[in-house]
């Protein structure tokens, strides 16, 4: 079954159907939901919260968007809430080192593996070393080439907040990995 | 205008199709320092894109967590719909108790009615 007849099964009630979907995109959910809200266990809460909300929804699912760019929205409004609840008395440097990375291309292309994974490894932590607020922007963006409309409207934020968020986050994120050396920009 | 004030404006100049004032990108035609910042960020922004296939492998059980989850949630909404169907069966049941009841009140009153009094 395409994911295009999974879908169409879920919205007629079909439960199993919605479940293969489930297993067809959770390491991606879990992946943007690790992103966003930067730890394990908020990560795996947000994932059984997103697809619950879809289950619910995916009745109003009209695939006018491709339905990872839909379960991407459901995954950003819900890691929003999630954080915005969260007390934030854990302290960060509880972080155990993060789940596995397994990175596609690297399969692909073996010989490039080492220099795209040493890129990738910094970027990553510069982006997971943002504050919230500026990750959030930055990784449904950049990353994940949401529109500013759809990042606004699922964050409750004005789409011209959206932007200065996100032209500072891009700004830390080039301070961090472009570090001037005596007037010479050290590349990434 | 001044790299220091097009440095500022760049972060937003590098997406595609932002509209950049025109003396931003008369002095980023004419200063190598803010090509060179531009091209930063176009490096940026391509690195960004790329962290997009770089899957995170969640712990094991995440998903048999979530299907659970799920199949809890379609257990919960069974058994509601079963209660919703048996409401409306004892709401269906009460009001046609009611309206026989109301039916054998006014036959009775009606049978009253047209009885003849007995002398007195």
């Amino acid at each position: 079954m395409s994911q295009e007849e999974l879908v169409a099964a879920a919205r007629g009630g079909d439960q199993q159907a919605f479940e293969e979907l489930v297993r067809q995109t959770y390491v991606g959910t879990y992946t943007l939901a690790y992103r966003l809200t930067g730890n394990e266990e908020d990560a795996r809460d947000v994932v059984q919260e997103t697809y619950l909300r879809a289950w619910k929804a995916i009745r109003r699912f009209r695939g006018d968007a491709q339905f990872s760019t839909w379960l991407y929205r459901i995954t950003a409004n819900t890691a929003s809430s999630t954080t915005q609840r969260r007390n934030r008395s854990r302290s960060e440097s509880l972080d155990d080192g993060g789940p596995e990375v397994i990175d596609e291309r690297l399969f692909a292309n073996p010989e490039a593996s080492q220099e795209a994974s040493a890129l990738h490894d910094r970027l990553a932590a510069a982006v997971a070393e943002l504050p919230p607020k500026l990750r959030t922007i930055v990784v449904l963006k950049d990353i994940y080439d949401l529109p500013h409309e759809a990042i606004a409207e699922e964050l409750g934020i004005s789409v011209a907040a959206a932007k200065v968020r996100l032209h500072r986050a891009r700004k830390r994120l080039r301070d961090v990995l472009f570090e001037d050396r005596g007037g010479v920009a050290r590349a990434v | 205008m001044r790299c220091e004030d097009v440095a500022l404006i760049l972060p937003r100049a590098v997406d595609v199709g932002e509209p950049v004032d025109i003396a931003v990108q008369q002095h980023v035609n004419t200063c190598l320092a803010c090509q060179a910042e531009l091209a930063r960020y176009h490096k940026l922004l391509k690195a960004l894109r790329t962290l997009r296939s770089q899957y995170l492998m969640p712990a094991p059980g995440t998903l048999a967590l979530t299907l659970a989850a799920l199949g809890e949630s379609g257990e919960r909404q069974a058994i509601r719909s079963v209660l919703s169907g048996r409401r409306g069966a004892y709401i269906g049941a009460l009001g046609g108790a009611a309206v026989a009841a109301g039916a054998a009140a006014a036959a009775v009153a009606f049978a009253r009615r047209k009885a003849p009094r007995l002398a007195g």
